[in-house]
């Protein structure tokens, strides 16, 4: 789970363009500068891009925050 | 997978660690900033990367920061998917190849009002193109008995609407079809279905775009490079309207800024190779004739030999080829004269340089003989550090990363994209010849010492002819690409040269010029209007610059002089326009006599006059003349 949240940091920082930005479980969009409908969509698919894993429409749209999105990659992974 | 030299781009060198870092740093930077930003736009970037670096452009537009020496040009982006994730990825893969691009965007959906009211907002930011980013989810009806026509129909008022109320090109794109067959095989040939219809519309428009000023942006050949399957995404269409998989928004980005860097004439010319292990398996200078591998039927030599084929398809197509090798000359030349493999020839090369001084100093030497700028050049190298040395002395140079196996050279350097063209013309076929009998001529001055006998050696003749609809496409060709010789850079469409030839106010010249080393096609374009009763103004003087210092401009005034006074005119007036590229030509006037009469302070422009009483001296060349339209006086 630890290596999923430092690439989740790196991939947060690399798409919001913030060097401070820190994965947590709890951080959601209304923690970030900048994170409105598009950029979600980016961040999306950098993680897909990122983890090598898909996410269905209704999954990418239900992650309240960063904790279930790791979650939810985990999950993907040891599938 | 093996479309990852295109979805990575990776002709492209990676980006630098500190990438966030240097790229914050250009916004304190003061003066101009477009080289730094074209250094860092030709690396591998993420889309997120691409996002920032769009993002700091468009900061430093609002800050006034110059950006030159990009070019600025300004792009309508409309469609019917969700383009706001690629539109910064355009702007920062133009500043790649050279341009500032601006991007002017509309509301989702209003497309045909964009294109129809003259108010709209594409059409009231007067855009250079307009970008119609439309994919088959575009065209309702599609497979309907109605849908072809209807396609067209549709996409001919949108060109016809953007034109008419703004004066823009339309890039227009070809559609990709769908993933998914209807009938099956039988889909090829049936316009009820999606894959049928669309071949035909993609025919129909590329045949249209061809007849016409608009460019074709081929997205189905793009799509079939890829493959279709990875190119549509279901999910991601649904998700949010994204009209092709966003992984290859980067190279569907760099195709779209290199299209634009084609219509501002700013595509690649040269192409340098290297020769051990690029041009042939090994080390000439170690293995020697016998050893080198290029021979047929072996695996590794097919694959040197696949980069000798391409670089001549790329000659044939009028890419000048030259040559930089760290090797004693005359061992270098060896396979070229002697190994009958091999397919290129010394008389294919156009600048030779075999010695042992540094790679960024010899192609120096090769630009300066051909006459042609350090960013016109293409250096392939199988050597990473030849490679990045190159890229650090002489950033405008574009040098391709190549893949560890040389079977993939071929297609990385084809990838890339360098010689992009939006026309092709039989002039274009004959330009490596050119730049080939001027980089002889070069070398013949060199030795030749007094200019004059020299110039009297080359038995130039020089052609002067009226605007006609046979030179129609070569003289719009020229104004939209000359840039050095051009005294005032205004750029005419096809269109706009078709009027000017039937204006009886206004003087036209095409020249054209021969010498003893071949046939140079046409060099030089004159436009003249009247000012007031007595005078003509040079609206356009452009001329090629492999034509440079041999006295034609001379030519072109005597001729220009003559023609004005049989017009009765007393005077020329020239202006000089100030660009970031036409510094060569400051003086031009007051070489051939004119005296300044006015400095515009704010943009750099003289202007200059010449009493037409004036005698022209002769230059050494024979003058050929097609009589002017509405010149019916006899010959005195």
């Amino acid at each position: 789970m630890q290596d999923i949240y430092e690439k989740l940091t790196e991939i947060l920082q690399d798409v919001f363009d913030d060097d401070e930005i820190v994965a947590s479980p709890t951080l959601s969009a209304a923690d970030v500068d900048g994170w409105d409908s598009l950029a979600h969509v980016r961040f999306i698919l950098a993680i897909e891009r990122g983890f090598g894993v898909k996410f269905s429409a209704a999954e990418a749209s239900a992650f309240a925050n960063v904790g279930e999105l790791a979650n939810g990659i985990a999950a993907k992974r040891t599938a | 997978m093996s479309d990852d030299i295109l979805k990575d781009l990776s002709w492209l060198p990676r980006a630098p660690e500190d990438f966030r870092k240097q790229r914050r740093a250009l916004s304190d930077k003061t003066g101009p900033v477009g080289q730094d930003l074209r250094f860092l736009a030709t690396h591998r970037l993420s889309d997120s990367q691409l996002t920032q670096l769009a993002q700091t452009i468009v900061d430093l537009r609002s800050a006034g920061a110059d950006l030159a020496p990009l070019v600025p040009f300004r792009l309508g982006l409309v469609g019917n998917g969700t383009l706001d994730l690629v539109a910064p990825l355009l702007v920062a893969s133009a500043a790649r190849h050279g341009i500032a691009l601006e991007v002017v965007q509309t509301e989702y959906g209003q497309l045909m009002q964009e294109a129809m009211s003259p108010q709209s907002g594409i059409n009231s930011a007067k855009c250079d193109a307009v970008l119609l980013a439309l994919d088959y989810r575009a065209l309702p009806g599609l497979g309907s008995p109605t849908s072809v026509n209807d396609a067209l129909a549709f996409l001919g008022a949108l060109r016809e609407g953007f034109r008419q109320n703004s004066g823009a090109i339309s890039i227009v794109q070809t559609f990709a079809p769908p993933a998914e067959a209807l009938f099956g095989h039988i889909d090829r040939v049936l316009d009820a279905s999606p894959r049928g219809a669309l071949d035909r519309i993609n025919t129909e428009l590329a045949r249209s775009a061809a007849a016409s000023d608009d460019v074709l942006l081929d997205v189905a050949a793009i799509a079939e490079l890829v493959g279709l399957a990875n190119w549509h995404s279901p999910q991601q269409w649904n998700l949010a309207k994204l009209p092709f998989d966003a992984a290859y928004a980067p190279f569907y980005a760099d195709h779209v800024a290199r299209l634009v860097a084609a219509i501002k004439g700013k595509s690649r010319r040269v192409l340098i190779l290297d020769l051990d292990n690029t041009v042939w398996g090994g080390v000439i200078g170690d293995d020697g004739l016998e050893g080198i591998r290029i021979a047929q039927g072996d695996a590794v030599g097919e694959a040197f030999l696949a980069v000798q084929a391409n670089a001549l398809a790329l000659r044939a197509r009028g890419v000048v080829l030259a040559v930089s090798s760290k090797n004693t000359d005359s061992v270098a030349r060896g396979p070229f004269r002697e190994h009958p493999e091999m397919l290129l020839r010394e008389d294919h090369i156009a600048v030779f340089q075999a010695n042992w001084s540094d790679k960024a100093t010899n192609i120096k030497t090769i630009a300066n003989e051909l006459s042609l700028g350090l960013d016109a050049m293409v250096f392939l190298d199988d050597n990473p550090m030849e490679r990045d040395l190159v890229r650090r002395m002489l950033p405008q140079v574009a040098v391709p990363e190549l893949p560890a196996d040389p079977a993939l050279y071929v297609r990385t350097l084809m990838a890339a994209g360098y010689f992009e063209t939006i026309a092709f013309s039989e002039e274009d076929r004959k330009r490596a010849d050119f730049y080939q009998d001027n980089a002889k001529r070069v070398a013949l001055q060199a030795s030749a010492g007094d200019l004059d006998s020299y110039l009297a050696s080359l038995n130039m003749e020089i052609f002067f002819a009226p605007f006609d609809a046979m030179g129609r496409k070569r003289i719009a060709q020229l104004i939209a690409k000359s840039n050095q010789f051009n005294l005032t850079t205004r750029r005419y469409t096809e269109a706009d040269v078709a009027t000017l030839e039937e204006d009886p106010d206004v003087f036209t010249l095409q020249v054209r010029l021969t010498d003893a080393f071949g046939d140079n096609g046409m060099i030089s374009v004159i436009v003249c209007r009247p000012q007031g009763e007595d005078a003509w103004e040079i609206d356009t003087w452009l001329m090629s610059c492999r034509v440079l210092k041999r006295r034609v401009e001379q030519m072109v005034l005597r001729e220009l002089v003559e023609a004005a006074r049989r017009h009765g005119k007393k005077r020329l007036i020239g202006v000089y326009i100030p660009t970031e590229r036409n510094a060569l030509v400051v003086e031009h006037y007051a070489e051939l006599g004119f005296t300044q009469v006015e400095t515009d302070a704010t943009d750099g422009r003289t202007v200059w006059e010449l009493d037409t009483a004036t005698e022209v001296p002769e230059a050494p060349m024979t003058v050929h003349r097609a009589a002017q339209r509405a010149e019916a006086e006899p010959a005195q």
